[in-house]
């Protein structure tokens, strides 16, 4: 793996931020990799479609930006209008399936699905539905050791809330590995 | 000496540009910051204020960048190490105590986190369009020394540096950071205490009576005295003596003014700081600084790659700028290229340091984002073909 931009996209308040955070965090701080991450900001990024990227990569990074995402995790419906136009037509696209209709996807870009809020209603948090996202993106994408991303998970949520935050991951990560049997 | 091990959060960390600056002053001995708020700047101070009721030290949010701008001068009289952090806009409102700081030799730190300018701009995107205010920004003869750091990392290291030098000289130092250096999420190493050397401030030794607070000791830098040490002094912004009171003659403007001019200029050669490379086969040299710094490594890879013999010259202190270097470069018949994200301010400097001896070529940008590889790319090609 030379490089790997990654684009997180969803509502104001679903975690898109953190979700991006633990991912470059996970990359560069457990694992052996460069992670570089920006975001949007401004008012676009409050309430409506906002955005997270991180670059992961072996070398070190230098241009800062996304600009062709290999993978992306969306959130939203307006996330996905918004940002799926950008993605490298080889790529990697996984959505929360209940909240995201991928019409219009190119067929060259790999679908996958998880039905994140249900699994965090099931936990019984919502809010964590973008740690099950982690997980599922940890499993389907290989861009990070999973182990890595389990530490930078706990490392990240606050004070007493481990133990559910990585059970989300734990759901989120298992579902990814089923649909890689299934799918193969 | 070595830092004080209570504001160095040794360890790896998943910083932004502005936490990491925040943790470089806390690690370079910084217990005061007097500060308004402003975008991309904020996260500095936010971090700072949420760090100092445990490492001790003082935030105070003041009324506006005037009051800032003036409030951290008092903190360094008292004897603490002292910042402040703004944007553009609140630069602009800084410029007169600026001045003051330079007039007085108030060792402290200026954090300037870039926008798009003028007057409001781009508040959440970058530019590097304030490096001539920097340096000229407020009235008179005096001289400032920039930093310019490229990533979270140097955010920490060359804070460091910005109040080590800001002591050595006693000098107001501008941290020229931008939106997107400010903003970016990277590792941060964060060395023990010990592995971090902190330059005290130069207090006399002489006592109260015979020290003159103004009067040019080492490196033309004259020494600072303790508050509590029964030294009675006078700081004034008017042309002043050795005591620090009034003197509004040409002699006494040469005495002061001429040596915190000099102070800087005729030590320049200790003072610049960049780094380069394969400059020594190139015909063509790309000139950058901070985060187009970055982008212009890929762009020197991308013309090597297609048979340019490009090299790379990085300036991490911008101001004093290294003008025997540049001439070198243009002596050796190398054709220059300034990567800046304004439309040329510091690509002057390399042009009267050419002195026309070589093509001098603006990659210039409005900001706003940071350049295309393949934009600097196609100036490096022009330099080529033009030299």
């Amino acid at each position: 793996m030379a490089k790997t931009e990654i684009k997180i996209g969803g509502f104001g308040g679903q975690g898109v931020i953190l979700t991006g955070y633990i991912i470059g965090k996970a990359a560069s701080i457990f694992d052996t990799k460069n992670a570089t991450m920006t975001q949007a900001f401004g008012p676009e990024a409050r309430g409506s479609a906002c955005s997270a990227q991180v670059i992961v990569a072996e070398e070190e990074i230098r241009y800062p930006y996304v600009k062709k995402p290999d993978v992306m995790v969306i959130m939203s419906q307006e996330a996905f209008s918004k940002f799926s136009p950008q993605i490298n037509p080889d790529g990697l696209m996984l959505i929360e399936e209940d909240l995201v209709n991928p019409d219009g996807l190119p067929e060259s870009v790999r679908l996958f699905k998880v039905p994140a809020t249900r699994i965090a209603e099931e936990l019984g948090r919502r809010v964590v539905l973008n740690m099950v996202m982690v997980g599922f993106f940890a499993s389907m994408s290989g861009v990070v050791e999973a182990d890595a991303v389990r530490k930078a998970v706990e490392s990240s949520v606050p004070a007493g809330t481990e133990a559910l935050n990585l059970k989300a991951f734990d759901r989120g990560f298992d579902w990814g590995e089923k649909q890689k049997v299934e799918a193969a | 000496m070595k830092a004080d091990p209570k504001g160095v959060m040794t360890g790896a960390h998943y910083l932004d540009g502005d936490h990491a600056c925040c943790e470089g002053a806390l690690a370079a001995g910084c217990r005061f910051i007097s500060g308004y708020p402003i975008t991309p700047s904020t996260e500095v101070v936010e971090r700072f204020a949420s760090r100092i009721p445990i490492v001790g030290g003082v935030f105070i949010q003041m009324e506006d960048e005037l009051a800032s701008s003036i409030a951290l001068q008092g903190a360094v009289w008292a004897g603490k190490k002292a910042m402040t952090v703004t944007s553009g806009p609140g630069f602009s409102l800084m410029m007169e105590h600026i001045g003051l700081a330079a007039m007085t030799e108030c060792p402290c730190v200026f954090v300037n986190v870039q926008r798009g300018g003028p007057s409001t701009g781009l508040p959440t995107q970058p530019a590097q369009a304030d490096m001539m205010q920097a340096r000229w920004g407020s009235h008179g003869d005096y001289e400032i020394i920039a930093l310019s750091p490229s990533s979270p990392q140097e955010c920490f290291d060359f804070m460091i540096d910005a109040f080590n030098i800001s002591e050595k000289y006693r000098v107001p130092v501008m941290f020229m950071m931008d939106e997107c250096v400010g903003h970016m999420i990277e590792r941060v190493s964060i060395p023990e205490a010990d592995q971090i050397e902190i330059t005290e401030r130069n207090y006399t030794k002489l006592p109260p009576g015979e020290y003159l607070p103004f009067k040019p000791a080492e490196n033309m830098v004259p020494e600072m005295c303790k508050v509590g040490d029964g030294h009675r002094i006078h700081v004034t912004g008017l042309t002043h003596d050795y005591r620090g009171y009034p003197a509004m003659n040409p002699e006494a403007q040469e005495e002061q003014v001429g040596r915190i001019v000099r102070k800087i200029r005729d030590q320049a050669d200790d003072i610049v700081r960049y780094e380069e490379f394969d400059v020594e086969d190139a015909d063509v040299v790309v000139i950058s600084y901070g985060i187009t710094h970055r982008v212009a490594v890929q762009a020197v890879r991308a013309a090597r790659d297609k048979g340019i013999k490009v090299g790379m010259m990085r300036l991490i202190i911008v101001w004093p700028f290294p003008e025997k270097r540049i001439a070198e470069l243009a002596e050796q018949g190398k054709a220059l290229v300034m990567a800046e994200l304004n439309y040329g301010q510091v690509f002057f400097e390399v042009d009267r340091c050419a002195k026309g001896k070589v093509p001098v070529i603006l990659a210039g940008h409005g900001g706003g984002t940071v350049h295309e590889t393949d934009y600097i790319v196609s100036k490096i090609e022009e330099a080529y073909q033009c030299r």
